[in-house]
């Protein structure tokens, strides 16, 4: 039997993506389709005074121009506008809604045409004139006027008076900027008008909680709106909420009863959801042999006017290393800038590139190996909750990262190593996520010419969901994986949370665990009336399908065929439909983690800075399938080294806008950016975390790749850079 | 994966302030007549009126390398080019690279790399490194990963890509 659960199985989706077939948002049509283009606010804070469409209206091909005057109705409270993943407190954006101006780059008016050009040209045409109000967009000078949210995790004794009794201290702030996601594929919905309802092919994470937004914004039945995604070509968090694009799309369709394809422009894609920039200052004192005595952690985020968005960076800080005494610090501050998001590894990315910075500092200031101080510090608990670890093998991940990276061989002492006119740096660090699930539902339909369709409203963002799935149930009801077909991103599938915080692999395979065994018995029950049958009396446990057939699990032995099963019984079809929901395990802390080294190379004379090879090893449970994990967490790499040396929205605060909104003025990594990739998967059993031990990849490729490399540059050129992007000029500007 | 019968394009040119102009390519083997207007791009074209979806947009501006395609041989950025200045080009996007239902080796190199996640920057990739192994220059992994920069991946796959074009440059 083969089994395909852990081997590097091709994506199932391959030959689909490779030759042009996978279809995305904006490449599904009709022939009555009408397409839209926006027009956006250029200030960021105010009232829409006068809006003139009379040029825009002459344009031969021009449907017409939608806004705030002439839209047809849509919810008049918060409620509707909240999907799942919305902040708590706050009123989520209501695209079109009034005369209101919350942001730069706030849709105002959406132009109708018969064609692409046609809509932008004219859209080019809408006059409109504002009244403006003053703004604030930069972050640091709210520093000190931000709300105090509720502190992740209680304070440990008294850290202030630790801290300054410390043998060895280090204080300092870090910067991170405001960072978009970039998917590649523009932010795109195309509503297919049906008679009035509507099928909406949308560029999502989760294409229920689009749904249920959709039905809440336009009041309308759950049978009146589908929302289908069969493909999408990245989102990285960027998906998890409804963007602006979704509800207009559907707006514009119920306005010209004709179906309404609108696409973002890569700039537009600026005012839908970044990661919050943020100021953290970490203070860490320590005893002479490296026992950490004091952690101080406090962060400064920022938020839009109208919502409360933040995640917990202190939260890691709290959990990670053994220290006597603690405390934990979070203000969230208003700018006048859409609501940011959750972006890879949301707070983690961040808050431990800041942990991880400060204790290279740390163990320069103590004269130890930054991999011994992590050592010393090592905690097997939760120090936020004192709960042990259902696993974590992360001594593991620095000693094979450690062995295999050849850290031995390391110099300790600033630009030691050097090749040339390039000095050498090496940086390590260590990184952590949670290991999460959720209740999901999946339906299985088993035929008798050997084929099952599995099916489930979850979404795959290039992560692998396709394949692994595929695996899961090719595994689970031992047929082979061609005779699997997989239906994701649809939401009149059975029920499944958004696609995010690295819980799907262990929430669908579960999933497809449940709804497998309740096939099984299905079987195992018809197989008993079989006359003569050698499972009788046997229970659905002491039973496997393997190779087509069921079977005693213990010798595989009296197997029968499920095609003659089914036969017998008189059907061709089982389909069984089972929702899933995990324990509660509180008797443990269930995480990711992985160490990280970096090796950078410094032109002596221009700073210029390149990543000439990363190892990351990383302990997070069962792998399910060796090719796409490694691609996940090699992902999350080259998403640390653009968080680390290119990423960063810049603002023209004078006009609260943003300034390089195209993906050639933000810089993300390119081929040339990227060299050697070394993924390890040490070995993790967990028997707590969910039946399977599945602990999810998604994020932590990312953490810890910021510092591994911050670190490894200050080893390189003796120049800390704690504000990221490290540029060049800001490299040569301290040296 | 995609279930959906519904028509990608509408096949009638469509009411439009600019005036249409007749052009000819032969996109994929196959010759095609359009009557576009003259600020129609090559890229959305083939999207839009030709229904070939596989080319992709992602910036419009010549910044991504998505909706690369081969002309007359040659990787460009169809984004950059305008439909009525390539009449009577030979046009190659990615669903003409393969032959009788066998993949291109390029196609069959990056299955077998994982040379992709999400998908939307292969057909752009893949039209790129088609053109970048006739042309014959870059031969060094340094070359290769210089040559392949104008494609961006957000997935981050660049080794994945480099590893399936050594190998497709070794079976070609």
């Amino acid at each position: 039997m083969t089994s395909y659960i852990g081997t590097a199985t091709s994506r199932i989706d391959g030959r689909d993506k490779v030759t042009g077939t996978a279809r995305y948002a904006a490449e599904f049509g009709a022939p009555d389709l009408a397409y839209a283009s926006l027009v956006t606010s250029p200030i960021a804070r105010g009232r829409l005074k006068r809006l003139d469409v009379t040029a825009a209206l002459k344009v031969q091909g021009v449907i017409t121009v939608l806004s705030h005057q002439n839209r047809p109705s849509m919810a008049d409270n918060d409620k509707a506008y909240k999907d799942q993943v919305a902040p708590r407190n706050g009123s989520p954006f209501r695209p079109l809604y009034d005369d209101g101006i919350k942001f730069s780059g706030q849709p105002v008016a959406v132009v109708l045409a018969e064609d692409l050009e046609t809509a932008s040209y004219a859209a080019s045409l809408v006059h409109v004139a504002y009244d403006e109000e003053p703004h604030v967009t930069d972050i640091t000078r709210q520093r000190y006027n931000g709300m105090a949210l509720k502190a992740p995790a209680k304070p440990r004794g008294d850290a202030t008076k630790a801290f300054s009794e410390s043998d060895a201290r280090h204080e300092a702030d870090y910067f991170v900027p405001i960072e978009h996601h970039n998917p590649m594929e523009l932010y795109a919905s195309t509503a297919i008008w049906n008679d009035g309802r509507i099928t909406v092919y949308d560029k999502t994470q989760g294409v229920q909680n689009v749904h249920g937004y959709l039905c809440g914004v336009f009041e309308c039945d759950p049978g009146d709106i589908r929302v289908m995604s069969p493909y999408v070509g990245g989102a990285f968090g960027s998906g998890l909420r409804p963007p602006f694009q979704v509800a207009l799309a559907v707006l514009a369709a119920r306005a010209i009863s004709r179906s309404v394809r609108l696409v973002l422009t890569r700039q537009q894609m600026y005012a839908i959801g970044y990661r919050p920039a943020m100021i953290q200052r970490i203070q860490l004192g320590a005893k002479a042999d490296g026992s950490l005595n004091a952690i101080s952690h406090d962060a400064v985020t920022s938020t839009s006017e109208y919502e409360d968005f933040h995640r917990n960076e202190t939260t890691w800080s709290s959990l990670l290393y053994r220290s006597e005494t603690a405390k934990y610090d979070h203000k969230l501050v208003r700018l006048d800038l859409p609501t940011g998001c959750d972006m890879r590894a949301p707070s983690a990315a961040t808050g431990v590139y800041a942990l991880e910075a400060a204790m290279d500092e740390l163990a320069e200031a103590l004269k130890m190996d930054p991999i011994e101080l992590r050592l010393k510090c090592y905690s097997d608990r939760d120090q936020s909750n004192g709960l042990p670890f259902s696993s974590k093998n992360l001594r593991e991940c620095y000693r094979q990262g450690a062995e295999t990276f050849g850290w031995s061989r390391r110099n300790p002492a600033p630009r030691s190593m050097r090749e040339g006119h390039e000095f050498i740096g090496w940086g390590m660090a260590t990184g952590v996520w949670e290991a999460l699930q959720m209740p999901i539902a999946v339906r299985i339909a088993l035929t008798s010419n050997g084929h099952a369709e599995v099916s489930c409203a979850t979404a795959d963002i290039g992560t692998g969901t396709y394949t692994i799935m595929a695996q899961v149930a090719a595994d689970m009801l031992g047929l082979p994986l061609e005779a699997i077909s997989i239906k994701l991103g649809d939401s009149t599938l059975p029920q499944a949370p958004v696609e995010g915080g690295s819980w799907m692999a262990a929430s669908v395979s579960n999933g497809i665990v449940t709804t497998s065994q309740a096939i099984r018995d299905d079987l195992l029950k018809l197989a008993q009336r079989l006359p003569g049958s050698p499972l009788k009396g046997r229970s659905g446990d002491e039973v496997v399908l393997a190779n087509g057939a069921i079977a005693l699990k213990t010798d595989g032995r009296d197997a029968t065929a499920i095609a003659d099963v089914m036969r017998s019984a008189g059907i061709d079809r089982i389909e069984r439909e089972e929702r899933t929901t995990f324990a509660k395990d509180d008797a443990h802390a269930h995480n990711t983690h992985s160490a990280i080294f970096a090796e950078v190379r410094v032109d002596e004379d221009i700073g210029v800075i390149r990543v000439t090879r990363v190892v990351s090893a990383v302990a997070a449970g069962r792998i399910l399938n060796l090719k796409t994990a490694r691609s996940q967490i090699m992902g999350g790499v080259v998403w640390g080294m653009g968080m680390a040396l290119h990423e960063e929205t810049l603002i023209d605060h004078r006009f609260g806008r943003m300034m390089n909104a195209n993906i050639a003025e933000y810089h993300v990594p390119v081929n040339a950016d990227v060299h050697d990739v070394d993924v390890i998967f040490v070995d993790e059993q967990d028997e707590f975390v969910n039946p399977m031990g599945i602990k999810g990849l998604g994020e932590i490729g990312i953490v810890g790749v910021p510092a591994a490399i911050a670190n490894a540059v200050y080893h390189a050129t003796g120049v800390r850079v704690r504000d990221l992007p490290i540029t060049l000029d800001k490299l040569t500007r301290k040296a | 994966m995609a279930d959906s019968n519904t028509p990608v394009a509408k096949a009638s040119p469509r009411s439009s302030p600019m005036q249409q102009i007749s052009v000819a390519l032969t996109v994929n083997g196959v010759r095609r007549e359009l009557e576009i207007a003259p600020w129609t791009t090559l890229l959305d074209a083939l999207r839009e009126r030709l229904g070939l979806t596989g080319t992709k947009k992602g910036c419009d501006h010549g910044q991504c390398g998505a909706c690369t395609v081969l002309l007359d041989g040659r990787p460009i950025n169809s984004c950059l080019a305008l439909a009525v200045m390539q009449d009577g080009s030979d046009v190659t996007t990615v669903e003409g690279l393969a032959r009788d239902g066998t993949l291109h080796p390029v196609q069959q190199a990056f299955i077998d790399h994982d040379a992709f996640q999400c998908g939307y920057c292969t057909p752009g990739q893949i039209c790129s490194a088609v053109g970048l192994i006739s042309d014959g220059r870059a031969r060094t992994r340094a070359e290769i990963r210089e040559a392949m920069s104008g494609n961006i991946c957000r997935c981050g796959a660049y080794p994945n890509i480099i590893a399936a074009i050594e190998e497709a440059m070794k079976a070609t």
